[in-house]
């Protein structure tokens, strides 16, 4: 059959960085079409390059056998290509109708009106014919993550698209919900839709998918059947080495407890967490979107208040209400998100590795220039960051570079406990392996590490211990031996509960009640 | 500036494999030196001296020079704390109320026969007090600043109006009139002329040189990766706010001494002019980016194109056109700059690169 859609040799440059370099990708009707690729691979520039985000340095792109070109998201929009985005951009405040149409209102002919009768009607038949209990009017801050995705597609109905791509529509999802997204996908195939279906997730790609195309490092690199293929052979492709070199975690020994956390509450985010943590270390947290992970680590830091319970330090309980005590207890945390809460983009490397250390690189508060440059070279050399100098600012480097500085930047507060959010999200598979690598020194030189990942291999891989959270509470835990990737994914969609033998009677408790909420749900 | 280059030009430790361009090439170096804005502004600043020295007579006159000083002064000193406001992402349009604020009391002050000392006192106390009211809400309660500013260039300025009505405090002290009017020694430099330049001094070190510089530089980029990085970003942004009160307080003494006399109306429309100064000067307004001798290039700059078209006879209304004029330039050309800079980076390394 003839494509929809095909992408030829395109190549796409950012200040510093080579995002795309001569990719391929073609599209049929009737196809569920995976892009698979690791984070930083190029997925996400080749979308918005489809979607008229961005423009291509080099290369073309044809639709319907036609070589075009779109200059801004209306264009794309109206040749019948929509994305279905990782984070639903959606206007919280208004109803599902108003989402719908927003951006190609329909009017009423004679009077130039919006036309909200139709507009509802037709948002009800969209949501009836998607076996959706959606009602129109309401309001899209009071639906669930699920629906949010499920009023998106609705929306690329609505706008007769053709060709649906689905940007890691499943992260936030339960498995049930899963399977009405499933569901609806395979109504779209039949009906002669084209999906792209970018997904992390290898049971998902083979569940759904027909084709695949994989990237890496912005680069194409195969093509094929998703039946004529294995996982292990994706991933070859993904990675360009198998599995278990990729995740390098030395033995190290395990020392004695630094970190105990008990009973730790935030209302609203998390409930009842404890573990502890020892000397060289890796505890690795697991969890969907949205399960209060990132949320504990903030409060351990000092960023966020809490309700209820304690964090122990050696033994004594610590006062969580500032970063700057938590650093001074010697605890050092690499956030999230990069870009608005690691880095300064504004700030040269420099200046940015030095933030935290501010108070050491000065006299009376007078900034030694000397101590400066010293620190910045001491650790800034250590994890090779590749810049034309250390006076660049931070917002000219690459994601995998940004990334270094915000770990040079921690390890020169020389931490005895470092938390890691996501530590390798959106970064190339070099720096990527680099970053474990790091952290696994780290560990055998006896730094006690907390890792939070969405990442199922690199959890796998790198924890000595694995915590799995589900809607704020701890719903496993595994030592890295007994540690199994569907048990896994189960406790972090609240599917099941692991039942196992603990230490810890509170959170025995914790866990029970755990069940308690999951029976009277189910 | 030279410590820079020290540091660009050792090249240790960073790995090369990516250099796209040569910084250190004398041609670049070049191209980095005049886009930047403090440079273009000075380039602005000399041409508009020589060109005022060829249209009349008496621009170029030490006398002159130095007695026109006192005409920018005092917007000159509210300036300085401004730019830290605004190098945090913040904004304060109170100032000016702050000084009517503050020169009222002083007027009640010494209507109650308070010496000159004593009246300056109560200058800077009034105009910390209020700059420490604005913080508060501003930090401790989270108002957005420019609401909290809005409200209080209301409130600050409806209590002189209130007490003052159309009234006016004209009395004071001889040993008031120093501040504002006296010059150094025997010769024709203005006191407010050394007291700026003493501030701008101590201002630029701070900002330039000190940890709290530092601070002030990675909240303006960003608020939230400044906490995470420990930085106390609410106490930073109170003691912004109480700088910036209490150089209005300075201000107000400068003012209030050199004309003499209280009304309600005083230094009415300076807030704006001040924001005007920092601005101009290169100091992003969504903050984090500009320096303080930019800002003092600006303030010659202005201070003297007043001063200079004051002797051509031109009118208010020109001079006001002139600054808005300058001002979006102000904002547009270094925007320009960076796109094009971009562009020309992406080009080198295509060509490197194909």
């Amino acid at each position: 059959m003839d494509p929809i859609l095909e992408v030829k040799d395109i190549t796409k440059y950012f200040p510093g960085i080579k995002a795309l370099d001569g990719v391929h990708l073609c599209i049929r009707p009737g196809e569920v079409h995976a892009l698979i690729g690791e984070n930083g691979a190029g997925k996400s520039t080749l979308v918005k390059i489809l979607t008229g985000v961005y423009s291509i340095t080099s290369g073309q792109v044809f639709l319907d056998n036609r070589p075009i070109e779109f200059r801004n998201a209306i264009e794309a929009q109206e040749a019948g290509i929509a994305a279905i985005h990782q984070e639903a951009s959606m206007f919280p405040e208004l109803s599902v109708t108003e989402n719908i149409y927003m951006g190609h209102h329909l009017r009423n002919s004679k009077t130039g009106m919006i036309d909200w009768k139709s507009m509802k009607s037709s948002t009800r038949e969209l949501l009836k014919k998607m076996d959706l209990a959606i009602h129109p009017d309401t309001l899209v801050k009071n639906l669930g993550v699920a629906q949010r995705h499920m009023v998106e597609i609705a929306k690329a109905l609505s706008l007769d698209a053709r060709v649906v791509i689905m940007d890691e529509p499943t992260s936030a999802l339960t498995l049930r919900e899963v399977e009405d997204l499933y569901k609806i996908v395979r109504q779209l195939k039949k009906a002669g839709k084209a999906i792209i279906f970018i997904s992390h997730k290898f049971d998902e790609i083979f569940e759904i998918c027909d084709y695949f195309t994989v990237l890496r490092d912005g680069k194409y690199i195969g093509e094929g059947n998703v039946a004529d293929t294995t996982v292990n052979n994706i991933i070859r492709m993904m990675v360009g080495r198998s599995l278990d070199q990729l995740f390098p975690k030395a033995e190290a020994e395990v020392g004695k407890r630094v970190l105990e956390v008990r009973g730790l509450s935030q209302i609203g985010y998390f409930k009842d967490i404890s573990f502890t943590l020892n000397q060289g270390e890796i505890l690795g947290f697991f969890g969907l979107v949205g399960a209060g992970r990132s949320e504990l680590m903030r409060t351990i830091f000092g960023i966020d208040p809490h309700s209820a319970g304690q964090v122990l330090l050696d033994g004594k309980p610590i006062a969580l209400t500032s970063p700057k005590k938590a650093m001074q207890q010697g605890i050092a945390f690499v956030p999230e998100d990069r870009q608005m809460q690691g880095i300064v983009l504004g700030l040269s490397i420099a200046k940015n590795i030095t933030l935290p250390q501010i108070d050491a690189v000065s006299r009376a508060g007078v900034l030694n220039a000397g101590r400066e440059r010293s620190l910045t070279e001491e650790y800034g050399t250590a994890m090779e960051i590749r810049a034309a100098g250390w006076q660049v600012d931070a917002d000219t480097l690459s994601g995998g570079n940004q990334q270094k500085v915000v770990l040079a930047k921690w390890l020169a507060t020389r931490p005895r406990i470092l938390i890691l959010d996501e530590p390798t999200k959106g970064i190339d598979v070099a720096t990527k392996a680099a970053v474990h690598k790091l952290v696994s020194d780290l560990a055998a030189d006896g730094i006690a590490v907390i890792m939070v990942s969405s990442e199922l291999p690199e959890v796998l891989g790198m924890s000595d211990r694995i915590f799995v959270m589900s809607e704020g509470r701890i719903t496993a835990e595994f030592a890295r031996a007994e540690a199994d990737s569907d048990e896994i994914m189960k406790a972090a969609t609240g599917h099941s509960i692991q039942q196992r033998e603990t230490n810890e009677g509170e959170m025995e408790a914790g866990m029970m009640e755990a069940v308690m909420m999951e029976e009277e749900k189910g | 500036m030279s410590d820079l280059h020290d540091l660009q030009n050792r090249k240790t430790g960073l790995v090369q494999g990516s250099r796209l361009v040569d910084e250190s090439s004398l041609r670049e170096r070049l191209i980095l030196l005049f886009t930047k804005w403090e440079v273009l502004l000075s380039l602005l600043f000399v041409f508009e001296i020589v060109l005022f020295t060829n249209l009349s007579p008496y621009f170029f006159d030490y006398f002159n020079l130095m007695n026109a000083a006192f005409t920018f002064s005092e917007k000159a000193v509210m300036a300085l704390p401004m730019i830290f406001i605004i190098m945090s992402g913040d904004i304060d349009i109170s100032v000016a109320s702050i000084i009517s604020l503050a020169s009222f009391a002083m007027g009640n002050a010494a209507a109650g026969g308070a010496d000159g000392a004593v009246l300056v006192l109560i200058g800077l106390a009034v105009g910390l007090g209020a700059g420490m009211f604005n913080g508060f809400f501003v930090t401790r309660l989270g108002m957005p600043a420019i609401a909290v500013t809005l409200a209080t260039q209301s409130l600050f300025r409806g209590i002189s109006q209130a007490v003052l009505e159309d009234q006016a405090y004209t009395k004071y002290p001889e040993s008031f009139s120093f501040f504002g009017q006296g010059y150094i020694g025997n010769t024709v430099i203005p006191f407010e002329l050394l007291i700026f330049a003493v501030l701008a001094l101590l201002m630029g070190f701070i900002l330039h040189k000190t940890t709290y510089g530092r601070k002030v530089y990675a909240i303006g980029n960003s608020k939230e990766a400044a906490r995470f990085s420990g930085i106390a970003v609410d106490r930073i942004r109170f003691i912004n706010f109480a700088l910036n009160g209490l150089f209005s307080g300075i201000a107000a003494v400068m003012l209030t001494s050199r004309i003499g006399s209280t009304r309600p109306n005083i230094a009415l429309g300076w807030d704006m002019e001040v924001i005007t100064l920092v601005v101009l000067g290169g100091v992003s307004i969504s903050g984090g980016k500009g320096t303080l001798p930019g800002v003092v290039v600006a303030i010659l700059l202005l201070g003297y194109l007043k001063f200079g078209m004051g002797l051509m006879n031109y009118s208010a209304k020109v001079m006001v056109i002139t600054t808005g004029i300058l001002l979006l330039v102000a904002v547009l050309i270094p925007n320009f700059l960076d796109m094009v800079k971009a562009n020309r980076k992406l080009k080198m390394q295509q060509a490197l690169n194909p």
